[in-house]
């Protein structure tokens, strides 16, 4: 102790360091932040515009990408009524809102964020638990307005509380989730099998 | 009635006051209110994890009164808030002594406390009585923004920040008033980003891509890099205080610590964003920040136990010291190798959003943060009762300091390790066996193994418990009737 400091160890050149670090990742941070938010816009080729909701909407193996990739199929239109983008914005929006209202990030995870009590709900219009397309939505309305009477607990015992969903609100929640399985997340879940593979 | 509610606020002050000591300075008055406010939120954090473990293992209980949304909600909540009350007051509390001078704006400093307690007590109590609300933006703005970690709604988020600025403006207004120094500059600098990053929380989008990107713009460079440069900070101040530590030597630490936790934490967000619909580059710019962000935190562990050894483990109070030491191991584990284990997208695809996770945060919330709050609880109740002794030969040997330590870091890394183990099956059974379905989820939460680990988790919850409450009476009667002084220490 009490040498001269080595100039490689002296607090100086720590300083400058640590300054020059600190600014150029943020400086590339926010330059990546720009590149991010322009290639995830609502109606690009990542995040699909509100009205996929009138499309089949399919989660597949991609053999280019050797992953998983959303897969827009034919006119589908959710609850058998095309909607404009400013219609399909608005409904996907209340469900949004419904989705953040009723806290369901603290049991559910949401593009695999949120907490581990309840399953994913990324690809929930997907799953293979609605058995098949045709009576989906309605088994979703019903499940989410009543979800304690409609329990799918898979023998866990957990069920979801009624948390006082209203038909609108359901309505907006079932589009919210059909519009979320169109986003492309780079594979996650891997090896998903959708209702539609199981048909 | 009237009276009643116009003298409630000085009822409350006066319960406060009964807080003041003669032995410390106006900022370290103001610390000990933080301080004590941060015990009571650390209880609750407990207590409502209990709750959630509970469910876990027994579905059912308390099911449509507190369910566990509402409880795993209030539990992270609580830890969010406990921390930052206990980083207010840690830099409250060396304020004056790093700056030489009396705090610029105690009055000020003091209605800040009072709002903010006020305010955290209103939420959490909507939290608990009213819990949800209609798809509308009235519950978004009063009720519960819905969003993990911050789902204080929109009024609260106002009231954070004005609290925030107060308390930015006492850091740099003490320090222009007073002297600078290579802590309180990167400290200020840090608070800076801190409160500027909460703002980035504040706004709704429909896009959820673009939701969890802003979103985890606050997680991330809350507790991956701002939180982290701020115990660094802390923990510089510590190390002077306690083992009399070179500050030159400390200040240079600092330095690295900066460089390496911001050069990389900054672009290690990049591991939230491999799933959320962002492009696909970020793999690369997430994989390889993230993998180096372990680097800063071995550096802290060299840091602490070198300087520690150097003075032969002398310190001016053995349980503060502990803690610190507890911390650079906890974080290292904790927030180091448990986060890079899961870090890498390969591995990520099939651990994110299992128990990993929860396995993850449970060590790294605690070894990064929880330790060194409870580190500065024993150097704030050390000086509180007069600067008393508080190194070796305590009376009972100390038993009470050493017993709840042992018992919270047991509890801590027993729950770690139930919920690796958890983590693990549903990375295999749910994610890679049977491909994310909600049949493969149950599948998962229903096998044995899953089942096991949650009892494990719920035993090692309750002797953290067990730890905690030994950890308040310890710090309700360490160095009560104590007539030696602290150890004084040459800065050497």
């Amino acid at each position: 102790m009490g040498q001269t400091t080595p100039a490689w160890a002296s607090e100086a050149r720590w300083k400058k360091i640590a300054i020059w670090v600190t600014a150029g990742s943020f400086v590339l941070l926010v330059f990546l932040t720009f590149d991010t938010l322009s290639k995830v816009s609502v109606g690009g080729e990542r995040v699909r515009a509100y009205s996929v909701i009138n499309k089949e909407i399919d989660y597949r193996y991609d053999e280019k990408q050797k992953r998983f990739a959303p897969v827009i199929g034919k006119d589908a239109p959710l609850f058998g009524q095309a909607l404009s983008e400013e219609e399909a914005e608005k409904l996907v929006m209340l469900g949004k809102k419904t989705t953040q209202a009723k806290n369901c990030m603290n049991c559910h995870t949401l593009l695999g964020n949120g907490a581990y009590y309840a399953p994913d709900l990324t690809k929930a219009w997907l799953d293979p638990g609605w058995i098949d397309a045709a009576n989906r939505e309605n088994l979703m309305l019903a499940f989410l307005k009543d979800p304690a009477g409609n329990a799918r607990s898979f023998g866990s015992g957990r069920r979801m509380p009624n948390l006082g969903i209203t038909d609108e609100e359901a309505h907006g929640v079932v589009a919210f989730l059909k519009w979320m399985s169109a986003i492309d997340t780079n594979g996650f879940p891997n090896n998903f099998k959708t209702l539609n593979t199981k048909e | 009635m009237n009276s009643i509610v116009t003298a409630l606020p000085g009822k409350i002050a006066s319960v406060f006051t009964r807080l003041d000591s003669p032995y410390l300075n106006g900022g370290q008055q103001l610390a000990v209110k933080y301080f004590s406010v941060a015990t009571v939120l650390f209880f609750a954090q407990l207590l409502f994890g209990l709750l959630a473990a509970i469910q876990f293992v027994a579905p059912g209980f308390l099911f449509g009164w507190l369910d566990f949304s509402v409880n795993r909600m209030v539990h992270i909540n609580a830890m969010v808030v406990w921390l930052l009350y206990g980083f207010i007051g840690s830099v409250y509390w060396f304020l004056e002594e790093e700056s030489g001078t009396e705090i610029a704006g105690l009055k000020l400093g003091n209605i800040a406390f009072y709002v903010l307690t006020g305010a955290v007590t209103i939420v959490v109590l909507v939290y608990l009585l009213i819990q949800t609300g209609p798809g509308k933006d009235s519950t978004i703005w009063f009720i519960n923004e819905g969003r993990e970690y911050i789902e204080a709604p929109r009024w609260a988020d106002f009231g954070i920040v004005a609290v925030m600025l107060v308390f930015f403006y006492n850091v740099a207004g003490t320090f222009m008033k007073g002297r600078w120094s290579g802590i309180s500059g990167v400290l200020t600098l840090d608070l800076i980003a801190l409160a500027g990053l909460y703002c980035a929380g504040m706004f709704y989008l429909t896009n959820i891509t673009a939701d969890q990107f802003w979103w985890w713009w606050v997680i991330h460079l809350w507790v991956e890099a701002t939180w982290e440069v701020l115990v660094g900070c802390i923990m510089a101040w510590s190390l002077m205080h306690l083992i009399g530590a070179r500050r030159k030597i400390v200040q240079t630490w600092l330095y690295i610590e900066v460089a390496l936790m911001f050069g990389s934490g900054i672009l290690g967000l990049g591991h939230h964003y491999f799933w959320i619909g962002t492009p696909d580059y970020w793999f690369s710019i997430g994989g390889f920040f993230s993998a180096l962000e372990p680097i800063p935190l071995v550096a802290m562990v060299v840091h602490s136990v070198y300087d520690a050894g150097v003075h032969q483990f002398k310190s001016r109070n053995h349980p503060a010291l502990a803690w610190i030491i507890a911390h650079t191991f906890g974080n290292f584990l904790g927030a180091g190798v448990w986060g890079f284990m899961h870090t890498l997208p390969q591995i990520n695809l099939y651990t994110h959003g299992t128990q990993w996770s929860a396995s993850h945060g449970h060590l790294a919330f605690f070894g990064a943060y929880a330790t060194i709050n409870i580190a500065f609880f024993y150097m704030a109740v050390q000086k509180w009762r007069g600067n008393v002794w508080m190194g070796g030969e305590l009376p009972g040997n100390g038993w009470k300091w050493k017993w709840a330590m042992a018992l919270l870091n047991i509890g801590v890394l027993g729950m770690t390790v139930a919920l690796l183990i958890a983590g693990y099956e549903q990375s295999f059974i749910e994610r890679a066996v049977e491909g994310s379905t909600w049949s493969g989820y149950f599948s998962a939460q229903n096998h044995p193994w899953f089942q096991q680990a949650m009892h494990w988790r719920l035993l090692f919850g309750l002797i953290t418990i067990a730890g905690l409450v030994l950890l308040i009476w310890d710090l309700m009667t360490i160095g009560k009737g104590e007539t030696r002084p602290a150890l004084q220490l040459s800065e050497a």
